[in-house]
């Protein structure tokens, strides 16, 4: 794939930063997340993490879709980038004028996996999406399938239809199906890759040994001077 | 996946998508008619389809009416976001369309597989004009829609935004919200207001005409005549 010529928010002038982790389940990357908002604000910065707080009438529309199993991947995609722009226009927007470091355990590029594995255009999903700016920082952790298998196999055995890619048919054995959905997904991560300059984290090695890494990159690439407080 | 499209009969498909084929549908085997009215509230979209409707079950035909809003999926959630303004305009257009595309894969593709003609009260058309006089970048809306199907005929009713006000005024005595445009703040007066608003989409709908086949039909007319050329348009697509 090329490079995109999506523009980060610095490069659109906004004041605030974004940072997104991405990474299949299983990846750490929620963990990372959290240590990374846990050392921005000891330094007393405006940091904001953004978690999932979807709009009621967004979710109902999604739950009753994902109940009644009645998505196909079009409308799977769709309705999951009309909660993904409600987040981004009443959260992300406004907080990044306002000059916060956001945090976000997600972002677009996990749609763009998801969909293309259920058969959506690579090429149509992106445009979908490119309302949204381009984090100033993504972080991918990648670890060998088989390791972030076994931390969601063994910790949550109850997995849920979408999340396992029942409806994509691949398996009757829904833990069978969510192997193979998720070896699918981390490829299509992988090949994000160069277009859109993720930063790739080896995340079968010690957390913490990851985190350094991830905050001597972070610090590199914003200027956390300008992200105090009380200025 | 690729494998299998190589075993594609060479008949000509009569059935394509505007953009991108939606997953898992082929387009040849849409064996129907899909006929989309557009045209404005008071235009006369509605009485126009339920005479269709009747002049093509008189001649066997069955039928299929589909319109904005009436999604298994999204409706009922639209109809609450519309009565409380709340959602911003890029999350608004992204429910429409989810509500689009769900009636598409769920009632008009099936309905065309099993060779029904298909009746849209109003089509990505005016999704898409309604997008982009709110200011929705003009490339990003065409990708949006680009899983639509084209359809056979697309039947535009024409109305002044001075006789649609009559006629809402005849219907219901009241100017409807959103059918005014109040949410672009483009007057305090709901009447001025609405007649901008309508002069505004019947513009994009005039620019949306040198990308896509629209038959515009002059909806100052009777009742009857006006239906009569529109059964002289399906007449051509049908036989």
């Amino acid at each position: 794939m090329k490079k995109t010529k999506e523009k980060t928010f610095s490069q659109l002038g906004y004041p605030g930063r974004l940072v997104a982790v991405e990474g299949v389940d299983g990846s750490g990357k929620s963990t990372q997340i959290y240590l990374l908002k846990r050392w921005l604000e000891m330094q007393g910065l405006k940091v904001f993490f953004s978690e999932w707080n979807s709009s009621g009438l967004v979710k109902s529309a999604t739950r009753r879709g994902k109940q009644q199993k009645i998505l196909t991947p079009t409308t799977f995609s769709l309705i999951h980038a009309t909660d993904f722009a409600d987040r981004y226009e009443r959260q992300l927007v406004p907080l990044l004028k306002a000059g916060y470091i956001v945090l976000c355990d997600r972002y677009k590029f996990t749609a763009f996996a998801r969909d293309t594995v259920r058969g959506c255009s690579p090429d149509w999903v992106r445009k979908l999406y490119n309302f949204a700016a381009l984090p100033d920082l993504t972080f991918f952790f990648r670890a060998p399938l088989d390791v972030s298998l076994n931390r969601i196999l063994q910790g949550r055995p109850q997995l849920k239809y979408h999340e396992a890619g029942m409806d994509l048919g691949l398996s009757d054995n829904i833990e069978e199906s969510f192997k193979l959905f998720q070896g699918r997904l981390l490829k299509a991560y992988a090949k994000m890759k160069t277009e859109f300059g993720l930063i790739q984290i080896n995340a079968n090695q010690p957390i913490e040994k990851q985190q350094e890494m991830v905050r001597e990159r972070l610090a590199k690439v914003i200027d956390l001077k300008g992200y105090q407080l009380n200025q | 996946m690729a494998a299998k499209r190589n075993i594609a009969s060479k008949v000509k498909p009569n059935k394509k998508f505007l953009g991108y084929d939606l997953p898992g549908v082929k387009a040849r085997e849409l064996t129907g008619k899909l006929i989309v009215i557009e045209g404005a509230d008071g235009s006369g979209r509605s009485t126009q389809i339920k005479l269709l409707v009747d002049w093509l079950e008189a001649k066997g035909y069955a039928t299929t009416q589909v319109g904005l809003k009436r999604s298994s999926l999204a409706s009922e959630e639209l109809e609450r976001a519309k009565n409380g303004n709340i959602l911003n305009r890029t999350t608004l257009s992204l429910f429409y369309a989810t509500d689009f595309a769900d009636q598409l894969e769920n009632i008009i593709i099936p309905s065309l597989r099993a060779g029904f003609i298909v009746l849209a009260d109003r089509y990505i058309y005016t999704l898409m004009a309604r997008d982009l006089v709110r200011g929705l970048d003009d490339k990003w809306v065409h990708n949006l829609y680009s899983i639509a199907l084209r359809p056979d005929a697309v039947f535009y009713l024409k109305l002044s935004p001075e006789k649609l006000i009559q006629r809402n005024f005849m219907k219901n005595h009241t100017l409807d919200y959103w059918e005014s445009g109040m949410d672009l703040g483009l007057s305090k007066d709901m009447f001025d207001s609405f007649v901008q608003y309508q002069k505004l989409l019947s513009d994009k709908f005039d620019d949306m005409r040198k990308t896509f086949d629209f038959t515009i039909v002059d909806s100052d007319q009777s009742v009857d005549s006006l239906n009569q050329e529109l059964r002289d348009h399906t007449k051509k697509i049908i036989n």
